[in-house]
Protein backbone atom coordinates (compact mmCIF):
# COMPACT_ATOMS: atom_id res chain seq x y z
CA UNK A 1 0.00 0.00 0.00
CA UNK A 2 1.28 3.32 -0.67
CA UNK A 3 0.43 6.41 1.02
CA UNK A 4 -0.44 9.83 -0.91
CA UNK A 5 1.73 12.16 0.39
CA UNK A 6 0.61 16.05 0.49
CA UNK A 7 3.53 18.36 -0.87
CA UNK A 8 2.83 22.03 -0.61
CA UNK A 9 4.70 24.36 -3.57
CA UNK A 10 6.45 27.45 -2.77
CA UNK A 11 3.15 29.49 -2.79
CA UNK A 12 1.64 27.64 -0.13
CA UNK A 13 4.55 27.23 2.00
CA UNK A 14 4.58 31.11 1.95
CA UNK A 15 1.38 31.69 2.35
CA UNK A 16 1.09 29.49 5.13
CA UNK A 17 4.92 30.91 6.92
CA UNK A 18 2.83 34.47 6.35
CA UNK A 19 -0.15 32.97 8.59
CA UNK A 20 1.50 31.40 11.07
CA UNK A 21 4.81 33.21 11.81
CA UNK A 22 5.28 31.66 15.39
CA UNK A 23 4.83 28.23 13.89
CA UNK A 24 7.55 28.46 11.62
CA UNK A 25 9.84 30.42 13.25
CA UNK A 26 9.81 30.89 17.39
CA UNK A 27 10.39 34.54 18.72
CA UNK A 28 14.26 35.01 19.18
CA UNK A 29 13.72 35.94 22.84
CA UNK A 30 12.35 32.35 23.76
CA UNK A 31 14.79 30.50 21.46
CA UNK A 32 17.55 32.46 23.31
CA UNK A 33 16.33 31.82 26.71
CA UNK A 34 16.19 27.80 26.03
CA UNK A 35 19.82 28.30 24.45
CA UNK A 36 20.68 29.99 27.49
CA UNK A 37 19.54 27.42 30.17
CA UNK A 38 20.38 24.11 28.32
CA UNK A 39 24.54 26.37 28.13
CA UNK A 40 24.02 27.00 32.04
CA UNK A 41 23.07 23.15 32.77
CA UNK A 42 26.08 22.27 30.55
CA UNK A 43 28.29 24.56 32.25
CA UNK A 44 27.56 23.71 35.70
CA UNK A 45 28.19 19.99 34.70
CA UNK A 46 31.50 20.28 32.65
CA UNK A 47 32.31 22.65 36.03
CA UNK A 48 31.06 18.86 38.13
CA UNK A 49 33.06 16.75 36.00
CA UNK A 50 36.70 19.03 36.32
CA UNK A 51 36.33 19.35 40.18
CA UNK A 52 35.05 15.80 40.36
CA UNK A 53 37.80 14.24 38.85
CA UNK A 54 35.92 12.26 36.28
CA UNK A 55 37.94 11.12 34.06
CA UNK A 56 37.42 8.44 30.84
CA UNK A 57 40.65 5.71 32.31
CA UNK A 58 38.78 5.76 35.79
CA UNK A 59 35.29 5.39 33.65
CA UNK A 60 36.65 2.58 31.16
CA UNK A 61 38.60 0.61 33.70
CA UNK A 62 35.79 1.04 35.97
CA UNK A 63 33.48 -0.59 33.62
CA UNK A 64 35.76 -3.16 32.93
CA UNK A 65 35.73 -4.28 36.61
CA UNK A 66 31.83 -3.84 36.76
CA UNK A 67 31.40 -6.26 33.99
CA UNK A 68 33.91 -8.68 35.58
CA UNK A 69 31.89 -8.70 38.87
CA UNK A 70 28.61 -9.10 36.88
CA UNK A 71 30.04 -12.36 35.29
CA UNK A 72 31.24 -13.56 38.59
CA UNK A 73 27.80 -12.57 40.14
CA UNK A 74 25.95 -15.51 38.73
CA UNK A 75 24.57 -17.80 39.49
CA UNK A 76 23.46 -16.01 42.64
CA UNK A 77 24.90 -18.54 45.93
CA UNK A 78 23.73 -18.10 49.55
CA UNK A 79 26.95 -20.76 49.84
CA UNK A 80 26.40 -22.08 53.69
CA UNK A 81 25.05 -18.74 55.36
CA UNK A 82 21.42 -18.90 54.44
CA UNK A 83 19.73 -19.32 57.40
CA UNK A 84 21.69 -16.37 58.95
CA UNK A 85 20.40 -14.79 55.61
CA UNK A 86 16.99 -15.80 56.69
CA UNK A 87 17.44 -14.12 59.94
CA UNK A 88 18.55 -11.13 58.78
CA UNK A 89 15.65 -10.63 56.42
CA UNK A 90 13.45 -11.01 59.64
CA UNK A 91 15.52 -8.38 61.31
CA UNK A 92 15.30 -5.85 58.48
CA UNK A 93 11.05 -6.76 58.74
CA UNK A 94 11.20 -6.13 62.48
CA UNK A 95 12.98 -2.86 62.10
CA UNK A 96 10.34 -1.60 59.13
CA UNK A 97 7.81 -2.47 60.86
CA UNK A 98 8.95 -1.45 64.62
CA UNK A 99 10.34 1.60 63.44
CA UNK A 100 7.73 3.04 61.45
CA UNK A 101 5.02 1.86 63.60
CA UNK A 102 7.14 3.72 66.69
CA UNK A 103 7.56 6.75 64.53
CA UNK A 104 3.58 7.17 63.97
CA UNK A 105 2.77 7.34 67.92
CA UNK A 106 5.36 9.37 68.27
CA UNK A 107 3.84 11.54 65.06
CA UNK A 108 0.56 11.32 66.25
CA UNK A 109 0.02 13.87 68.94
CA UNK A 110 2.58 16.12 67.21
CA UNK A 111 0.00 15.99 64.03
CA UNK A 112 -2.46 17.20 66.14
CA UNK A 113 0.07 20.21 67.77
CA UNK A 114 1.52 20.96 64.41
CA UNK A 115 -2.25 21.79 62.71
CA UNK A 116 -3.51 25.17 62.97
CA UNK A 117 -6.95 24.10 63.65
CA UNK A 118 -6.36 22.68 66.72
CA UNK A 119 -3.61 24.97 68.46
CA UNK A 120 -4.45 28.00 66.85
CA UNK A 121 -1.13 29.55 68.71
CA UNK A 122 1.04 30.84 66.04
CA UNK A 123 4.29 30.15 68.51
CA UNK A 124 3.34 26.67 69.42
CA UNK A 125 2.81 25.61 65.81
CA UNK A 126 5.74 27.04 64.34
CA UNK A 127 7.84 25.69 66.88
CA UNK A 128 6.24 21.86 66.26
CA UNK A 129 6.78 23.22 62.44
CA UNK A 130 10.34 24.03 62.71
CA UNK A 131 11.27 20.64 64.97
CA UNK A 132 9.49 18.56 62.66
CA UNK A 133 11.71 19.98 59.68
CA UNK A 134 14.85 20.07 61.56
CA UNK A 135 14.57 16.38 62.10
CA UNK A 136 13.31 15.81 58.02
CA UNK A 137 16.94 17.29 57.40
CA UNK A 138 18.94 14.21 58.59
CA UNK A 139 19.11 11.36 56.90
CA UNK A 140 17.75 8.54 58.50
CA UNK A 141 21.09 6.77 58.06
CA UNK A 142 22.65 9.98 59.81
CA UNK A 143 20.46 8.98 62.65
CA UNK A 144 21.46 5.12 62.08
CA UNK A 145 24.81 5.76 62.94
CA UNK A 146 24.13 8.44 65.53
CA UNK A 147 22.21 5.78 67.72
CA UNK A 148 24.38 2.87 66.87
CA UNK A 149 27.03 4.98 68.63
CA UNK A 150 24.35 5.62 71.43
CA UNK A 151 22.40 2.16 71.88
CA UNK A 152 25.71 0.38 70.48
CA UNK A 153 25.21 -2.29 67.15
CA UNK A 154 22.15 -3.91 65.96
CA UNK A 155 18.71 -3.98 64.81
CA UNK A 156 17.60 -1.58 67.67
CA UNK A 157 19.62 1.13 66.56
CA UNK A 158 17.79 0.62 63.16
CA UNK A 159 14.27 0.58 64.79
CA UNK A 160 15.26 3.45 66.10
CA UNK A 161 17.00 5.41 63.39
CA UNK A 162 13.95 4.94 60.95
CA UNK A 163 11.24 5.68 63.75
CA UNK A 164 13.12 9.22 64.37
CA UNK A 165 12.78 9.79 60.49
CA UNK A 166 9.42 8.39 59.92
CA UNK A 167 8.45 10.50 62.99
CA UNK A 168 9.15 13.80 61.23
CA UNK A 169 7.98 12.81 57.93
CA UNK A 170 4.83 11.16 58.91
CA UNK A 171 4.15 14.24 61.49
CA UNK A 172 4.25 16.40 59.09
CA UNK A 173 2.01 14.78 56.95
CA UNK A 174 -1.20 14.15 59.86
CA UNK A 175 -0.86 17.74 60.59
CA UNK A 176 -1.70 18.31 56.63
CA UNK A 177 -4.40 15.43 57.06
CA UNK A 178 -5.95 17.01 60.39
CA UNK A 179 -5.61 20.61 58.69
CA UNK A 180 -7.55 19.44 55.47
CA UNK A 181 -10.53 17.80 57.71
CA UNK A 182 -14.47 18.98 57.42
CA UNK A 183 -15.05 21.56 60.00
CA UNK A 184 -18.30 20.44 60.27
CA UNK A 185 -18.58 17.47 62.30
CA UNK A 186 -16.50 19.29 64.61
CA UNK A 187 -19.24 21.91 64.91
CA UNK A 188 -21.94 19.68 65.81
CA UNK A 189 -19.72 18.18 68.86
CA UNK A 190 -19.27 21.67 69.79
CA UNK A 191 -22.48 22.55 69.94
CA UNK A 192 -23.94 19.61 71.40
CA UNK A 193 -21.67 20.21 74.24
CA UNK A 194 -18.94 18.44 73.80
CA UNK A 195 -15.59 19.70 75.34
CA UNK A 196 -12.78 20.10 72.55
CA UNK A 197 -11.25 16.38 73.38
CA UNK A 198 -14.33 15.15 72.66
CA UNK A 199 -14.29 17.11 69.80
CA UNK A 200 -11.32 15.64 68.32
CA UNK A 201 -12.34 12.19 69.15
CA UNK A 202 -15.41 11.94 68.24
CA UNK A 203 -15.30 14.93 65.08
CA UNK A 204 -11.77 14.63 63.71
CA UNK A 205 -10.46 11.25 64.53
CA UNK A 206 -13.00 9.21 62.41
CA UNK A 207 -11.91 11.93 59.34
CA UNK A 208 -8.73 11.60 59.88
CA UNK A 209 -7.64 7.90 60.60
CA UNK A 210 -8.47 6.02 57.25
CA UNK A 211 -5.92 8.92 56.17
CA UNK A 212 -3.49 8.54 58.53
CA UNK A 213 -3.57 4.76 58.35
CA UNK A 214 -3.04 4.47 54.57
CA UNK A 215 0.18 7.29 55.01
CA UNK A 216 1.38 4.80 57.81
CA UNK A 217 1.16 1.80 54.76
CA UNK A 218 3.02 4.05 52.48
CA UNK A 219 5.77 4.77 54.88
CA UNK A 220 6.03 1.37 55.71
CA UNK A 221 6.62 0.14 52.50
CA UNK A 222 9.42 3.14 51.89
CA UNK A 223 10.93 1.98 55.25
CA UNK A 224 11.13 -1.56 53.89
CA UNK A 225 13.25 -0.78 51.26
CA UNK A 226 15.14 1.87 53.80
CA UNK A 227 15.79 -0.89 56.32
CA UNK A 228 17.61 -2.50 54.11
CA UNK A 229 20.20 0.00 54.26
CA UNK A 230 20.81 0.99 58.02
CA UNK A 231 22.88 -2.26 58.33
CA UNK A 232 25.67 -0.73 56.21
CA UNK A 233 26.52 1.13 59.09
CA UNK A 234 25.98 -1.32 61.23
CA UNK A 235 21.98 -1.01 62.50
CA UNK A 236 21.34 -4.76 61.83
CA UNK A 237 19.53 -6.32 58.83
CA UNK A 238 20.06 -7.48 55.41
CA UNK A 239 22.42 -4.14 54.68
CA UNK A 240 24.90 -5.64 57.01
CA UNK A 241 26.03 -8.54 55.33
CA UNK A 242 25.59 -7.18 51.88
CA UNK A 243 27.97 -4.45 52.84
CA UNK A 244 29.92 -7.52 54.57
CA UNK A 245 29.82 -9.80 50.99
CA UNK A 246 30.89 -6.70 48.93
CA UNK A 247 33.82 -5.59 50.96
CA UNK A 248 35.30 -9.45 50.87
CA UNK A 249 34.34 -9.39 47.09
CA UNK A 250 32.40 -12.47 47.87
CA UNK A 251 30.02 -11.84 44.60
CA UNK A 252 27.76 -14.76 44.40
CA UNK A 253 26.48 -13.98 47.84
CA UNK A 254 26.06 -10.00 46.52
CA UNK A 255 23.66 -11.07 44.22
CA UNK A 256 21.62 -13.28 46.42
CA UNK A 257 21.67 -10.43 48.97
CA UNK A 258 20.14 -8.33 46.15
CA UNK A 259 17.84 -10.71 44.45
CA UNK A 260 15.99 -10.96 48.33
CA UNK A 261 16.16 -7.68 48.81
CA UNK A 262 13.89 -7.08 45.77
CA UNK A 263 11.73 -10.01 46.40
CA UNK A 264 10.92 -8.50 49.78
CA UNK A 265 10.19 -5.36 48.09
CA UNK A 266 8.00 -6.53 45.54
CA UNK A 267 5.99 -8.86 48.17
CA UNK A 268 5.76 -5.97 50.36
CA UNK A 269 4.39 -3.57 48.00
CA UNK A 270 2.11 -6.23 46.81
CA UNK A 271 -0.29 -6.38 50.66
CA UNK A 272 0.53 -3.20 51.45
CA UNK A 273 -0.99 -1.23 48.11
CA UNK A 274 -3.86 -4.54 48.70
CA UNK A 275 -4.01 -3.39 52.25
CA UNK A 276 -4.14 0.36 51.52
CA UNK A 277 -6.55 0.34 48.49
CA UNK A 278 -9.03 -1.52 50.60
CA UNK A 279 -8.84 1.06 53.55
CA UNK A 280 -9.35 4.11 50.76
CA UNK A 281 -11.87 1.83 49.06
CA UNK A 282 -13.68 1.95 52.33
CA UNK A 283 -13.30 6.03 53.17
CA UNK A 284 -14.92 6.73 49.73
CA UNK A 285 -18.30 4.43 50.34
CA UNK A 286 -18.43 5.81 53.68
CA UNK A 287 -19.93 9.52 53.18
CA UNK B 1 -36.55 27.60 72.81
CA UNK B 2 -37.51 24.30 73.79
CA UNK B 3 -36.93 21.77 71.02
CA UNK B 4 -39.88 18.79 70.55
CA UNK B 5 -38.43 15.42 69.57
CA UNK B 6 -40.65 13.40 68.18
CA UNK B 7 -40.57 9.67 69.47
CA UNK B 8 -40.91 6.43 67.63
CA UNK B 9 -43.17 3.71 69.40
CA UNK B 10 -40.87 0.95 71.13
CA UNK B 11 -42.23 -1.37 68.54
CA UNK B 12 -41.12 0.53 65.32
CA UNK B 13 -37.56 1.31 67.21
CA UNK B 14 -35.97 -2.21 68.47
CA UNK B 15 -35.95 -3.54 65.21
CA UNK B 16 -33.56 -0.17 64.51
CA UNK B 17 -32.02 -0.45 67.76
CA UNK B 18 -31.42 -4.27 66.63
CA UNK B 19 -29.58 -3.40 63.75
CA UNK B 20 -27.64 -0.65 64.86
CA UNK B 21 -26.14 -3.25 68.21
CA UNK B 22 -25.34 -5.20 65.07
CA UNK B 23 -23.69 -3.17 62.92
CA UNK B 24 -21.45 -1.56 66.10
CA UNK B 25 -21.16 -5.50 67.90
CA UNK B 26 -19.33 -6.17 63.87
CA UNK B 27 -17.09 -3.13 63.64
CA UNK B 28 -15.80 -3.79 67.02
CA UNK B 29 -15.02 -7.54 65.96
CA UNK B 30 -12.90 -6.37 62.99
CA UNK B 31 -11.19 -3.76 65.32
CA UNK B 32 -10.52 -6.68 67.60
CA UNK B 33 -9.36 -9.07 65.30
CA UNK B 34 -7.18 -6.02 63.35
CA UNK B 35 -5.78 -5.35 66.81
CA UNK B 36 -4.48 -8.91 67.77
CA UNK B 37 -2.85 -9.14 64.34
CA UNK B 38 -0.63 -5.95 65.13
CA UNK B 39 -0.08 -7.02 68.49
CA UNK B 40 1.55 -10.57 67.49
CA UNK B 41 3.23 -8.51 64.03
CA UNK B 42 4.84 -6.45 67.49
CA UNK B 43 5.82 -8.99 69.32
CA UNK B 44 7.12 -11.10 66.69
CA UNK B 45 9.29 -7.62 65.63
CA UNK B 46 10.19 -6.98 69.07
CA UNK B 47 11.67 -10.50 69.18
CA UNK B 48 13.25 -10.34 65.76
CA UNK B 49 14.57 -7.20 66.47
CA UNK B 50 15.90 -7.76 69.85
CA UNK B 51 14.53 -4.97 71.52
CA UNK B 52 14.62 -5.21 75.07
CA UNK B 53 12.47 -2.67 77.00
CA UNK B 54 15.39 -2.44 80.02
CA UNK B 55 17.84 -1.43 77.15
CA UNK B 56 15.77 1.55 76.03
CA UNK B 57 15.11 2.74 79.50
CA UNK B 58 18.98 2.64 80.26
CA UNK B 59 19.62 4.22 77.28
CA UNK B 60 16.81 7.03 77.38
CA UNK B 61 19.76 8.90 79.25
CA UNK B 62 22.18 8.55 77.30
CA UNK B 63 20.21 9.62 74.17
CA UNK B 64 20.04 12.97 75.99
CA UNK B 65 23.92 13.42 77.09
CA UNK B 66 25.14 12.70 73.65
CA UNK B 67 22.64 15.71 72.10
CA UNK B 68 23.43 17.61 74.84
CA UNK B 69 27.27 17.10 74.57
CA UNK B 70 27.17 17.67 71.23
CA UNK B 71 25.84 21.05 71.83
CA UNK B 72 28.98 23.64 71.29
CA UNK B 73 29.78 25.60 74.60
CA UNK B 74 28.64 29.22 73.18
CA UNK B 75 29.23 32.10 75.73
CA UNK B 76 28.14 35.80 74.93
CA UNK B 77 31.34 37.63 76.20
CA UNK B 78 33.55 35.34 73.88
CA UNK B 79 30.96 34.37 71.11
CA UNK B 80 33.17 35.38 68.00
CA UNK B 81 35.94 33.32 69.34
CA UNK B 82 33.48 30.01 70.39
CA UNK B 83 31.63 30.09 66.81
CA UNK B 84 35.25 30.55 65.13
CA UNK B 85 36.18 27.38 67.57
CA UNK B 86 32.64 25.45 66.63
CA UNK B 87 33.89 25.97 63.19
CA UNK B 88 36.99 26.06 62.74
CA UNK B 89 37.40 23.41 59.70
CA UNK B 90 34.52 25.80 57.77
CA UNK B 91 36.76 25.95 54.22
CA UNK B 92 36.94 22.60 54.36
CA UNK B 93 33.73 21.48 55.05
CA UNK B 94 32.19 23.83 52.93
CA UNK B 95 34.52 22.71 49.92
CA UNK B 96 32.81 19.46 50.47
CA UNK B 97 29.24 20.38 50.89
CA UNK B 98 30.21 21.99 47.30
CA UNK B 99 31.01 18.87 45.99
CA UNK B 100 28.09 17.33 47.72
CA UNK B 101 25.89 20.03 45.81
CA UNK B 102 27.81 19.07 42.46
CA UNK B 103 27.66 15.41 43.25
CA UNK B 104 23.55 15.91 43.65
CA UNK B 105 23.30 17.67 40.30
CA UNK B 106 25.31 15.43 37.96
CA UNK B 107 23.71 13.07 39.15
CA UNK B 108 20.29 14.28 38.61
CA UNK B 109 21.44 15.53 35.28
CA UNK B 110 22.61 12.37 33.59
CA UNK B 111 19.77 10.55 35.53
CA UNK B 112 17.39 12.92 34.05
CA UNK B 113 18.81 12.24 30.55
CA UNK B 114 18.57 8.40 31.17
CA UNK B 115 14.78 8.80 32.38
CA UNK B 116 14.41 11.22 29.29
CA UNK B 117 15.36 8.87 26.75
CA UNK B 118 14.22 5.61 28.19
CA UNK B 119 10.32 7.17 29.23
CA UNK B 120 8.85 7.22 26.08
CA UNK B 121 9.66 3.67 25.07
CA UNK B 122 7.99 2.57 28.48
CA UNK B 123 4.85 4.23 27.50
CA UNK B 124 1.45 2.45 26.62
CA UNK B 125 0.43 4.92 24.29
CA UNK B 126 3.38 5.40 22.26
CA UNK B 127 4.70 2.16 22.03
CA UNK B 128 2.98 -0.59 21.02
CA UNK B 129 4.89 -3.47 21.38
CA UNK B 130 4.80 -4.94 24.94
CA UNK B 131 8.24 -6.95 24.75
CA UNK B 132 10.35 -3.48 24.36
CA UNK B 133 7.77 -1.09 26.74
CA UNK B 134 7.88 -4.30 29.71
CA UNK B 135 11.79 -4.37 29.49
CA UNK B 136 11.97 -0.61 29.74
CA UNK B 137 9.66 -1.09 32.69
CA UNK B 138 11.46 -3.42 34.42
CA UNK B 139 14.94 -2.02 34.03
CA UNK B 140 13.59 1.34 35.71
CA UNK B 141 12.01 -0.59 38.23
CA UNK B 142 15.16 -2.26 38.98
CA UNK B 143 17.04 0.91 39.32
CA UNK B 144 15.16 2.53 41.27
CA UNK B 145 14.55 -0.41 43.54
CA UNK B 146 18.44 -0.91 44.80
CA UNK B 147 19.00 1.46 46.72
CA UNK B 148 21.62 4.39 46.25
CA UNK B 149 23.95 3.01 48.69
CA UNK B 150 24.00 -0.37 47.55
CA UNK B 151 25.07 0.99 43.68
CA UNK B 152 27.43 3.08 45.72
CA UNK B 153 29.07 0.39 47.72
CA UNK B 154 29.78 -1.65 44.44
CA UNK B 155 30.29 1.50 42.52
CA UNK B 156 33.13 2.06 44.99
CA UNK B 157 35.24 -1.24 44.58
CA UNK B 158 34.90 -0.95 40.80
CA UNK B 159 35.84 2.47 40.27
CA UNK B 160 38.16 3.14 43.28
CA UNK B 161 37.24 5.91 46.38
CA UNK B 162 35.51 9.56 45.59
CA UNK B 163 32.97 11.14 44.14
CA UNK B 164 32.79 9.48 40.81
CA UNK B 165 30.74 6.13 42.15
CA UNK B 166 28.46 8.40 44.20
CA UNK B 167 27.43 10.52 41.21
CA UNK B 168 27.15 7.28 39.16
CA UNK B 169 24.76 5.77 41.76
CA UNK B 170 22.63 8.42 42.26
CA UNK B 171 22.08 8.50 38.47
CA UNK B 172 21.27 5.46 38.16
CA UNK B 173 18.51 5.58 40.90
CA UNK B 174 17.47 8.58 39.60
CA UNK B 175 16.80 7.18 36.45
CA UNK B 176 14.88 4.57 37.79
CA UNK B 177 12.97 6.83 39.90
CA UNK B 178 12.39 9.76 37.21
CA UNK B 179 11.52 7.51 34.50
CA UNK B 180 9.02 6.09 36.13
CA UNK B 181 7.33 9.60 37.00
CA UNK B 182 8.25 10.89 33.35
CA UNK B 183 6.03 8.10 31.61
CA UNK B 184 3.15 8.35 33.58
CA UNK B 185 3.23 12.31 32.50
CA UNK B 186 3.72 10.97 28.90
CA UNK B 187 1.30 8.57 29.43
CA UNK B 188 -1.54 11.93 30.48
CA UNK B 189 -0.46 13.73 27.37
CA UNK B 190 -3.10 15.17 24.92
CA UNK B 191 -3.02 12.53 22.33
CA UNK B 192 -3.55 14.85 19.09
CA UNK B 193 -0.87 16.21 18.43
CA UNK B 194 0.84 12.61 17.84
CA UNK B 195 -2.09 12.01 16.12
CA UNK B 196 -1.37 14.66 13.78
CA UNK B 197 2.11 13.90 13.61
CA UNK B 198 1.82 10.48 12.68
CA UNK B 199 -0.76 11.36 9.96
CA UNK B 200 1.48 14.18 8.26
CA UNK B 201 3.93 10.93 8.10
CA UNK B 202 6.43 11.87 10.97
CA UNK B 203 8.91 9.06 12.05
CA UNK B 204 8.89 7.69 15.64
CA UNK B 205 11.75 9.80 16.64
CA UNK B 206 10.04 13.00 15.05
CA UNK B 207 6.86 12.59 16.50
CA UNK B 208 8.07 12.36 19.95
CA UNK B 209 10.07 15.52 19.25
CA UNK B 210 7.33 17.91 18.26
CA UNK B 211 4.21 16.32 19.21
CA UNK B 212 5.30 14.75 22.87
CA UNK B 213 8.00 17.02 24.25
CA UNK B 214 6.38 20.08 23.98
CA UNK B 215 3.91 18.84 26.14
CA UNK B 216 6.01 17.38 28.87
CA UNK B 217 8.69 19.64 29.29
CA UNK B 218 7.53 21.72 32.20
CA UNK B 219 6.42 18.41 34.28
CA UNK B 220 9.58 16.87 33.34
CA UNK B 221 11.64 19.98 34.56
CA UNK B 222 9.09 20.07 37.69
CA UNK B 223 9.85 16.59 38.76
CA UNK B 224 13.58 16.95 37.93
CA UNK B 225 13.74 19.56 40.39
CA UNK B 226 12.08 17.38 43.30
CA UNK B 227 14.64 15.19 42.52
CA UNK B 228 17.46 17.25 43.19
CA UNK B 229 16.19 18.16 46.50
CA UNK B 230 15.93 14.47 47.63
CA UNK B 231 19.68 13.64 45.89
CA UNK B 232 21.57 16.43 47.97
CA UNK B 233 20.16 14.54 50.88
CA UNK B 234 21.39 11.60 49.11
CA UNK B 235 24.45 13.02 48.19
CA UNK B 236 25.34 13.79 51.73
CA UNK B 237 25.27 10.22 52.85
CA UNK B 238 27.03 9.24 50.02
CA UNK B 239 30.90 9.78 52.23
CA UNK B 240 29.35 6.91 54.54
CA UNK B 241 30.81 4.72 52.05
CA UNK B 242 32.98 6.61 50.54
CA UNK B 243 31.82 8.00 47.05
CA UNK B 244 32.49 11.37 47.79
CA UNK B 245 30.87 14.92 49.76
CA UNK B 246 30.63 15.70 53.21
CA UNK B 247 29.64 12.27 54.41
CA UNK B 248 32.93 11.26 55.09
CA UNK B 249 33.75 14.03 57.92
CA UNK B 250 30.22 13.09 59.14
CA UNK B 251 30.88 9.38 59.57
CA UNK B 252 34.21 10.42 61.23
CA UNK B 253 33.24 13.09 63.55
CA UNK B 254 30.61 10.76 64.72
CA UNK B 255 32.49 7.35 65.19
CA UNK B 256 35.15 9.20 66.76
CA UNK B 257 33.00 11.51 69.36
CA UNK B 258 34.31 14.67 68.03
CA UNK B 259 31.14 15.99 69.04
CA UNK B 260 31.15 19.63 68.45
CA UNK B 261 31.70 19.11 64.56
CA UNK B 262 29.35 16.55 64.91
CA UNK B 263 26.58 19.52 65.45
CA UNK B 264 28.11 21.78 62.91
CA UNK B 265 28.51 19.74 60.22
CA UNK B 266 24.90 18.59 61.05
CA UNK B 267 23.31 21.91 60.79
CA UNK B 268 25.53 22.79 57.84
CA UNK B 269 23.87 19.60 55.83
CA UNK B 270 20.22 20.75 57.20
CA UNK B 271 20.56 24.40 56.49
CA UNK B 272 21.92 23.21 52.71
CA UNK B 273 18.97 21.09 52.64
CA UNK B 274 16.27 23.91 53.78
CA UNK B 275 18.02 26.56 51.62
CA UNK B 276 17.98 24.36 48.51
CA UNK B 277 14.24 23.06 48.96
CA UNK B 278 13.19 27.21 49.39
CA UNK B 279 15.35 27.55 45.91
CA UNK B 280 13.85 24.78 43.82
CA UNK B 281 10.45 25.50 45.18
CA UNK B 282 10.23 28.82 43.95
CA UNK B 283 11.55 27.45 40.56
CA UNK B 284 9.01 24.62 40.52
CA UNK B 285 6.20 27.57 41.12
CA UNK B 286 7.02 29.44 38.49
CA UNK B 287 7.87 26.51 36.25
CA UNK B 288 3.85 25.14 36.42
CA UNK B 289 2.90 28.37 36.32
CA UNK B 290 4.15 29.11 33.18
CA UNK B 291 3.16 25.13 32.05
CA UNK B 292 -0.42 26.32 33.22
CA UNK B 293 -0.63 29.87 30.74
CA UNK B 294 1.22 27.89 27.78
Amino acid sequence: MSRARITLDAEARARLAAAYPQALSPAPTQRLRVIAIIAMLAGIAVFSFWRLDFNLDRIGSGLAQLGHFLTLMVPPDPGTQLPLYIHALGETLAIAFLGTLLGAVVAFPFGFLAAKNVIPNIFAHFAVRRLLDTVRGVDRLIWALIFVTVVGLGPFAGILAIATASFAELGKLFSEAVEALDRKPVEGIVSTGGSDVEAVRFGMLPQVLPVLASQLLYYFESNARQSTIVGIVGAGGLGLHLAEQIRVLEWQKVSFLILMMLAMVATIDFISSRLRFSIIGKTRLEP
Amino acid sequence: MAHAVTRLPDAQLAPMLAAYEAAVRERRRHTLIAAAVVAVCIALAAWMGEVKPGVLFANAGRLISYFASIVPTLRWETLGADLAEWYWNLDHWLKLLLDTILIAYLGTLIGAIGAFLLCFLACANLVRSPLIRLTARRFLEFCRTVPELVFALLFVVAFGLGPMPGVLALAIHTMGALGKLFAEVVENIDMKPVEGGVAAGASWPKMVRFAVVPQVTSNFASYGLLRFEINVREASIMGFVGAGGIGQDLVEAIRKFYYSDVSAILLLIIATVMIIDLATEQVRHRLLGVGGRA
